[in-house]
């Protein structure tokens, strides 16, 4: 339209000072994060589960170059202690080298883990963003429903949902998210009503800005760091009950691996070659900690109360 | 009269990430039966950390590092823990500040009056709860006997004062600590608890330390004053001698700024520029010194030492030391 | 008081309507046609009709609902496809096992968590507190079933001190001597993750309540120590104590399915696992049920507890009948 040939400097002053308050909000953003990492850091035995963490995702991603032997292979004597020669940490129950299947399980595992709790957060956000900040009959529906989810022990939920679809990976990547989607969704709530009840909400209010705008901009940000640790400290947690469905058969089907499976296979040879049972199960442990390190290093972190000691 | 409690250069201090927290550094003073210590200073001068040292209530990571606390002739920082028990609440009996969170929600007031009572005077709990009873009579509340089995949640800021009140004096102690006992209450309770506290403290004649930061509250309260800065003592006396004859210049600051009827409509509020340090690993010297308009060299080089003035008070102050022995140097 | 139950059991009954709606749901939503998950997939056609017929499955969703929320009020669970016994014949007597596996694993969670809480909480970063800390971290970290795993083959396979699956011997079995041999190792596989997670709640919770100024005013009146700890911060520390204690109660009432599953208790966790393996969706259905009623009745009983602790509550009520 021909208007905008009519702009004089006014509008035009308008303009850049938009611009340029989007440059000072990400300037404002880098600003916090870089005081967020400085805290995190602080706390060395985080730091020292995120390092871990980044290499264990790392050898994940790297499985197919570097695993010594194809996971479905039979390469050794059923059951062949670790150390013996080619299988470092031994052999299952049908001869596969036990530190290939690691490798290429992990990946599973670790997916497991990660996916649903990011899906099931970015489902949250929007749910609980809305039931918060709306508020209202919205809210009523909303909570009533989950409070049905919350009927259900969120293993138990995971379990039968998975048990009534054809097992796979997919199937418990989705049955994690359903089971996970109230849980987050009930934080994300909480934080945004009483975020939404802050003074600057309501002068962002008064100053004109409709309710997308408010929410993405004002609400969102504030309510983010809780749900983040939150989240941290569940992927290890929902990787623990991932491997919990892949035990029960309802994962990674044979002959593929991931962690839950390899501690269910090693059952059948429990006494005689108890590393195959061991092994995936530490490798569980571990790594379920080093997310909880990494989540209670976070909260510390994003906390803006400070630690007394 | 006899002398209560005698604390001598009391050090607590707090060991923090960032440094050694020297909250109370050097205070000594005496109490009588029947007399009323005020100790006066700003938020963070170490008042309440100092009550705290005397009950011996200080946590990790806080430690009284030295002086002495002498209650009577027994040396309360030799005292074993059970023992120190046995004093606290009976012999010596503290008053806190916040009201409003002071008093344990789930169990009703009574069962706190007597709880005081049953632990350290061996009565029944019948005989505890009639005491009680005239306990809250005595402090104002109405309808005691069906009050007593009111919970916390019930009475208002003033009456839970009352009631903690009643419980610090449930066992006639000879020592009361009150820490700013009035502050979180509104102004009209605040002169009524303050009545209360002193026709208490008169009927048992015991003595009391009473904590404050409101110069009003000592006017009308404090037979001694000790005025405290940063942790450290800075003039001690009788009420009367501080006020009409301050000598440290925080004292004659804080007396300054009060705003008095005479003064003229249109003249600028006065206070002392600055913020109080913090004493976390405090360089030696006086701590005013940044403020004082009065500092000379030496200020800022040797802690200063307790000086007794011709007008009565010691002060801790190298300026009005020097001064006086100056003076007296002259008229020799 | 009374007021209070009864609002609270009115909130639960659309709740137990959600509940058993998502139950009935399972069915519909399963791959497949919905006679194959009754019947299992070997039916013939005409058995399907039948099928249909009886079970009304051509009638609008929300009738077929009614009919089965009336049939299961009347405590008829359908027939189970695996082994052609009615279900609730199946899941009732095994719920009772697993109630005894969870109530025992819970009682050993509580009593762990308790002790261990409080005295950490009453040294703070003294040794014992760190290595509670270090402690409960591993324990929470470890999965149910490879912890079962671990004890059988310490236990039963290597030490030969227990028995390693199965609720009594098999012969001669069944004296309450028995049971509780074979309880042991089920107990502490399915009590550790409480257990921690527990210590870790109340622990928190004892440090955040001898922070309070209550505490201190009692120690200024000179309560010993002990007794500030038991009587002053335990009775605070209750209702969020008392709410995970309920929550891992119900949490081992589902969860407990692992250890079922590895030890061989007959519970309604290995009936569940069974059902599932078989596709078996009425024995699915009926079990899922009954544990979610249960967890929802074990809340319940929480708030009420939490609500008759708290004087205010509990207070305001008695006023208002007055």
């Amino acid at each position: 339209m021909s208007t905008s040939g009519s702009a004089g400097p006014g509008q035009d002053e308008r303009r850049r000072s938009a611009a340029e308050l989007r440059r000072e909000n990400l300037h404002i953003m880098m600003r916090t994060l870089t005081l967020a990492w400085h805290a995190f850091a602080k706390d060395r035995a985080a730091v020292g589960a995120l390092i871990f963490l980044v290499v264990v995702v790392l050898i994940s991603i790297l499985a197919p170059y570097i695993s010594p032997y194809d996971p479905t292979d039979a390469v050794a004597k059923r059951g062949a202690p670790p150390g013996t020669e080619g299988v470092i940490l031994g052999a299952d129950l049908d001869g596969r080298d036990i530190l290939s299947r690691l490798l290429w399980g992990g990946r599973i595992s670790i997916l497991i883990g990660f996916v649903p709790t990011v899906a099931a957060t970015a489902i949250a956000v929007f749910l609980g963003l809305v039931a918060g900040y709306i508020g209202g009959w919205i809210d009523q529906v909303i909570m009533r429903v989950l409070d049905i989810f919350f009927a259900f022990p969120l293993v138990l939920m995971a379990i039968v949902v998975a048990g009534i679809l054809e097992p796979g990976v997919a199937t418990v990547i989705i049955a994690i998210t359903i089971g996970l989607v109230p849980y987050i969704t009930r934080l994300v709530r909480t934080t945004t009503v009483s975020v939404k009840q802050q003074p600057y909400i309501e002068a962002a209010r008064a100053g004109g800005a409709g309710v997308p705008t408010i929410v993405t901009r004002y609400v969102l940000p504030n309510m983010l760091a809780p749900v983040i640790v939150y989240a941290t400290t569940l992927i290890g947690l929902m990787m623990v009950v991932g491997s919990g469905l892949s035990f029960l058969g309802l994962g990674v089907q044979p002959p593929d691996a991931d962690w839950g499976i390899m501690v269910s296979e090693g059952r059948a040879v429990l006494k005689k070659a108890p590393h195959a049972t061991a092994f995936p199960g530490l490798v569980i442990v571990v790594v379920s900690l080093a997310f909880s390190f990494v989540g209670d290093g976070l909260r510390d972190a994003l906390d803006p109360r400070a630690r007394v000691r | 009269m006899e002398t209560v409690l005698k604390v001598e250069k009391l050090e607590t201090q707090f060991k923090l990430r960032t440094g050694v927290l020297k909250a109370v550094d050097g205070i000594s003073f005496e109490v009588e039966a029947g007399r009323v210590l005020c100790i006066v200073g700003e938020s963070g001068s170490g008042k309440s950390v100092t009550a705290q040292s005397i009950m011996r209530l200080i946590d990790p990571p806080g430690r009284i590092v030295a002086g002495k606390i002498w209650y009577r002739n027994l040396d309360l920082l030799a005292l074993s823990e059970s023992a120190m028990e046995k004093l606290r609440g009976d012999r010596i009996g503290m008053i806190f500040q916040d009201p409003m969170t002071s008093l344990n929600p789930v169990f009703t007031i009574g069962e706190q009056i007597v709880e005081t009572i049953v632990a350290h005077q061996g009565v029944k709990k019948k005989e505890a709860r009639a005491r009680a009873v005239e306990l809250l009579r005595l402090v104002g509340i109405a309808e005691p006997e069906r009050r007593l089995n009111d919970y916390p949640h019930q009475y208002s800021g003033g009456m839970r004062q009352r009631v903690l009140i009643a419980i610090a004096i449930a066992c006639e102690p000879d020592l009361l600590i009150a820490d700013e006992p009035t502050t979180a209450l509104d102004v009209t309770i605040q002169a009524q608890i303050l009545k209360l506290l002193a026709d208490v403290q008169k009927q048992l004649q015991s003595a009391m330390i009473l904590i404050t930061h409101d110069l009003g509250v000592v006017s009308a309260m404090a037979d001694e004053v000790l005025v405290m800065y940063a942790g450290r003592m800075v003039e001690y006396g009788d009420v009367a001698t501080i006020f009409r004859h301050p000598r440290h210049p925080y004292t004659v600051g804080l007396l300054d700024s009060i705003i008095k009827l005479s003064d003229n409509r249109d003249s600028e509020l006065r206070s002392i520029s600055g913020l109080p340090p913090v004493p976390i690993d405090p360089p030696p010297g006086c701590a005013f010194r940044d403020r004082c308009s009065r500092a000379i060299a030496i200020c800022g080089e040797q802690d200063p030492q307790p000086y007794n003035t011709k007008t009565g008070s010691i002060v801790l102050c190298h300026v009005i030391a020097q001064e006086e022995t100056d003076e007296r140097q002259v008229s020799a | 008081m009374t007021r209070f139950i009864f609002a609270r059991l009115l909130t639960i009954i659309p709740i137990m309507f959600g509940v058993s709606f998502f139950v009935f749901m399972l069915a519909h939503l399963a791959p497949g046609d919905v006679t194959t998950t009754l019947t299992g997939p070997y039916a013939t056609e005409e058995v399907r009709e039948q099928i249909r017929i009886k079970y009304g499955l051509n009638e609008p969703l929300m009738v077929q609902y009614g009919n089965w929320v009336g049939r299961i009020v009347q405590g008829e669970f359908g027939k189970s496809i695996a082994n052609r016994r009615m279900v609730a014949e199946l899941i009732f007597p095994k719920f009772a096992n697993t109630a005894i596996l969870a109530v025992t694993s819970a009682a050993l969670a509580y009593v762990i968590g308790l002790f261990v809480g409080v005295f950490a909480a009453s040294r703070p970063y003294s040794l014992f507190d760190r290595l509670a800390m270090a402690g409960t971290l591993m324990v929470g970290s470890i999965p149910p079933f490879w912890l079962g795993l671990l004890l059988v083959l310490l236990f039963s396979l290597t030490l030969r001190w227990l028995p390693a699956t199965g609720m009594t011997k098999i012969i001669d079995g069944g004296y309450p001597g028995d049971v509780i041999l074979h309880l042991i190792l089920p107990t502490i596989a399915a009590a550790a993750a409480p257990a921690a997670i527990i210590v870790r709640t109340v622990r928190a919770t004892m440090l955040e309540i001898l922070s309070q100024n209550y505490i201190k005013v009692a120690r200024a009146k000179g309560i010993r120590r002990n007794v500030i700890l038991r009587k002053h911060a335990l009775r605070n520390a209750l209702p969020p104590i008392a709410t995970i204690c309920g929550l891992q109660l119900g949490y081992l009432l589902g969860g407990v399915l692992f250890v079922e599953v590895i030890f061989a208790w007959p519970g309604i966790g290995s009936q569940l696992w069974a059902a599932i393996q078989a596709r078996d969706i009425p024995t699915i259905q009926g079990a899922s049920l009954i544990i979610a009623v249960a967890f929802v009745l074990v809340n319940l009983a929480v708030d009420v507890f939490n609500a008759y602790t708290d004087p205010k509550i509990r207070i305001s009520e008695g006023m208002r009948a007055r």
